[in-house]
């Protein structure tokens, strides 16, 4: 029987040299490059493709699988792009990864070069986290010195070259194909796809874009066999995943642990909602996956079982709001960043996320009308489906999620003619058993 | 250009250092604007003019990308940025009353507040070194409410913590994130660690807060670990 908590990209976290290059081989780090150079790359692939993984980003898109699209033998230069632009409202296990455990990623990203004959990697991460990018700068120069990247890796006639590239704000760059027309030097817009990036990627060449948590897992894999990561997990979600718990429980914090926990066994470690309230609702995987509420604790976080109940598993950050929470101000706030954040590029998006806002604003300050409620599922029908990209398609999650689970409440806003609840009963300090973790 | 003979030769040897890391050169201007950043606090017509010269292309074309990303500021920056995150998780934390109680701290000062560029326009100090405004998820929801200053971690703030935050940056007092470098990097120093030039502050500071570990912890209390292989 495998234990609930399953730590292996946070179990050197608590070690104050886990971010050196000696810290992260104390625990085995680096063993899987030797491992993987002697193997085929497609045997490689392969092992990945067997162990089960899937994208941690939030797609779940089997890695593997992703990785074998890439043309070979096409004479054209090859490239994996990191994507460490974690900026999904609620999203937070990549960051901390990168701070404490960066050379789990360079060896990940070592080995799905090797597996893809990518030559050159970029690790696009989001300008907005500074000590995060001076780990990275840090694990790459400790890792050329070791002979890791650079030349003729470890004698293997594989060479390879890492540049961890910062953004500079712009949710939408998360989206892969902005990211790749961020990463040429350009507005961060979205493309077309076909051509999918496998194809015609970064500089129109086969590019693999993976998320730090899903490379990171890779050499886990290598090392430990493909058999291990599938052990973890459910039926069709493999392996273990890092649950990020924020909001309204006794200790947020990291929680690693085979897909398939429960958001009723995270709410228990986390030591309960905060004292004296009740789970509300909660997001499973950021903002863009619709909320959920206390009747779903018992689901199965995985993709299957989240997919079921109506909503996504996305990142794992499970945003936790108790019973002071008005949830039409948690959507108006996301609603909001999604208009903020829109590139602008295709209409519905653009012109869509202005409407809603106006729309759940009014809701809000109980000034909707039954109209009101009307243009937001009439502007939701226009926007899903129809934008450029997931990022439209995500707008109306919240404040459509939100209408179906509490319409009530919604209702009562407008017959009150405001907002009934009371902001300061929501907040941190407002509850001193919460102020002193 | 306005830059000096001397100012613009140092630019060109780090635009030649950043361009080098990239197979084709216009990939380099995202940090080249965080490098003519480093040099004003801001991406200036000269710095435009600057990048536009290194890659070969108009200051139309560099000027279409800098206004696209927020993190570059279009007037001369303020030292310490100080973001607070408003949105829905930390804003209903206390993200919201942290802003608006920092607004009017930083507002009732003599000489009254002015708008700063960048971000959800926001409110500069008197003097001019620190800047208040609201920022997008920062990705330390465990943390919430979560205050960065000059792109550092600022965790588990309240009103009054905020304060004096913005008190100690304006008097000069060395305030420290919990996760991040013994010595908080000023806008122009933080800018150049984004074009990709380490200041040597990497391995200060904890690996992980104690949010990160809070998973861990309990797995190590109660024997709990990932299966051998």
């Amino acid at each position: 029987m495998t234990d609930t908590l399953t730590p292996v990209l946070t179990a050197n976290w608590d070690q104050a040299d886990a971010f050196r290059m000696d810290g992260y081989r104390r625990g085995g780090g680096y063993q899987a490059v030797p491992k993987a150079l002697k193997m085929r790359p497609d045997d490689v692939i392969a092992a990945v493709k067997d162990s089960g993984l899937r994208g941690r980003g939030g797609a779940g898109f089997p890695t593997g699988v992703k990785w074998s699209f890439i043309p070979q033998g096409d004479g054209k230069p090859h490239y994996l792009t990191v994507n460490a632009d974690e900026s999904e409202p609620g999203t937070c296990k990549d960051i901390p990864l990168m701070m404490a455990n960066p050379h789990s990623l360079i060896e990940g990203i070592i080995i799905t070069c090797y597996a893809i004959r990518a030559s050159h990697a970029f690790i696009y991460i989001r300008g907005e986290a500074l000590h995060p990018i001076r780990r990275l700068q840090l694990a790459v120069a400790e890792a050329y010195e070791a002979g890791y990247l650079g030349k003729d890796i470890l004698g293997s006639g594989f060479d390879l070259d890492v540049v961890v590239h910062a953004g500079a704000g712009a949710y939408i760059c998360g989206e892969e194909t902005a990211l790749l027309t961020s990463l040429e030097g350009y507005r961060g817009l979205p493309r077309n796809r076909p051509p999918f990036p496998a194809v015609e990627g970064l500089y129109a060449c086969p590019t693999v874009i993976n998320n730090v948590e899903s490379i990171a897992s890779v050499p886990g894999i290598i090392r430990n066999g493909p058999g291990w990561f599938s052990g973890l997990g459910t039926e069709k979600s493999k392996g273990h995943g890092i649950f990020s718990l924020s909001g309204h429980v006794a200790h947020p914090g990291q929680f690693e642990a085979p897909l398939g926990i429960t958001l009723r066994e995270l709410i228990e470690l986390a030591g309960g909602m905060r004292p004296g309230h009740r789970l509300k609702f909660w997001t499973p995987g950021g903002s863009s996956t619709p909320i959920l509420t206390d009747e779903h604790l018992d689901i199965p976080l995985d993709f299957e079982g989240i997919g079921g109940a109506g909503s996504m598993l996305g990142t794992r950050a499970l945003q936790i709001f108790d019973e002071t929470t008005c949830v039409v101000r948690a959507a108006l706030r996301w609603t909001e960043f999604y208009q903020h954040e829109s590139c602008g590029k295709c209409t519905p998006c653009r012109e869509g996320t202005y409407w809603l806002v106006r729309a759940v604003e009014r809701l809000e300050n109980g000034k909707g009308t039954d109209e009101d409620l009307e243009t937001i599922l009439d502007v939701s029908d226009n926007i899903v489906g129809r934008a450029f990209c997931a990022l439209g398609d995500a707008a109306p999650v919240p404040i459509t999620s939100a209408i179906k689970h509490f319409r009530d409440e919604v209702v009562q806003h407008q017959k009150e003619g405001g907002c009934p609840f009371d902001p300061a009963a929501s907040v941190l300090w407002s509850d001193t058993t919460v102020a002193d973790r | 250009m306005a830059f000096s003979d001397e100012t613009l030769a140092r630019l060109r040897a780090d635009a030649a250092e950043i361009v080098g890391r990239y197979p084709k050169a216009r990939s380099a201007l995202l940090p080249l604007l965080h490098l003519v950043q480093s040099e004003e606090g801001y991406v200036s017509g000269d710095g435009i003019a600057f990048c536009a010269e290194v890659l070969g292309c108009t200051e139309t074309e560099v000027k279409g990308v800098a206004t696209f990303y927020t993190m570059y500021a279009d007037r001369p920056a303020p030292d310490y940025k100080v973001g607070v995150c408003t949105n829905t998780l930390c804003a209903i934390m206390g993200g919201d009353q942290i802003y608006s109680e920092l607004a009017s701290h930083l507002g009732a000062e003599e000489g009254g507040a002015s708008e700063a560029g960048g971000g959800h326009g926001g409110i500069t100090s008197p003097d001019g070194k620190v800047g208040v405004e609201r920022i997008e998820c920062n990705a330390a929801c465990d943390y919430a409410p979560v205050v960065m200053v000059n792109w550092e971690f600022f965790d588990n703030q309240t009103p009054e913590t905020a304060k004096q935050l913005v008190d100690d940056l304006r008097a000069g007092v060395p305030v420290r994130p919990e996760r991040g470098p013994g010595r908080l990097c000023t806008w122009k120093e933080a800018s150049r660690v984004l074009a990709g030039f380490g200041d040597g502050q990497a391995a200060d500071g904890p690996p992980a807060g104690s949010a990160s570990l809070v998973g861990l912890k309990i797995a190590k209390e109660r024997g709990w670990e990932a299966p051998e292989s």
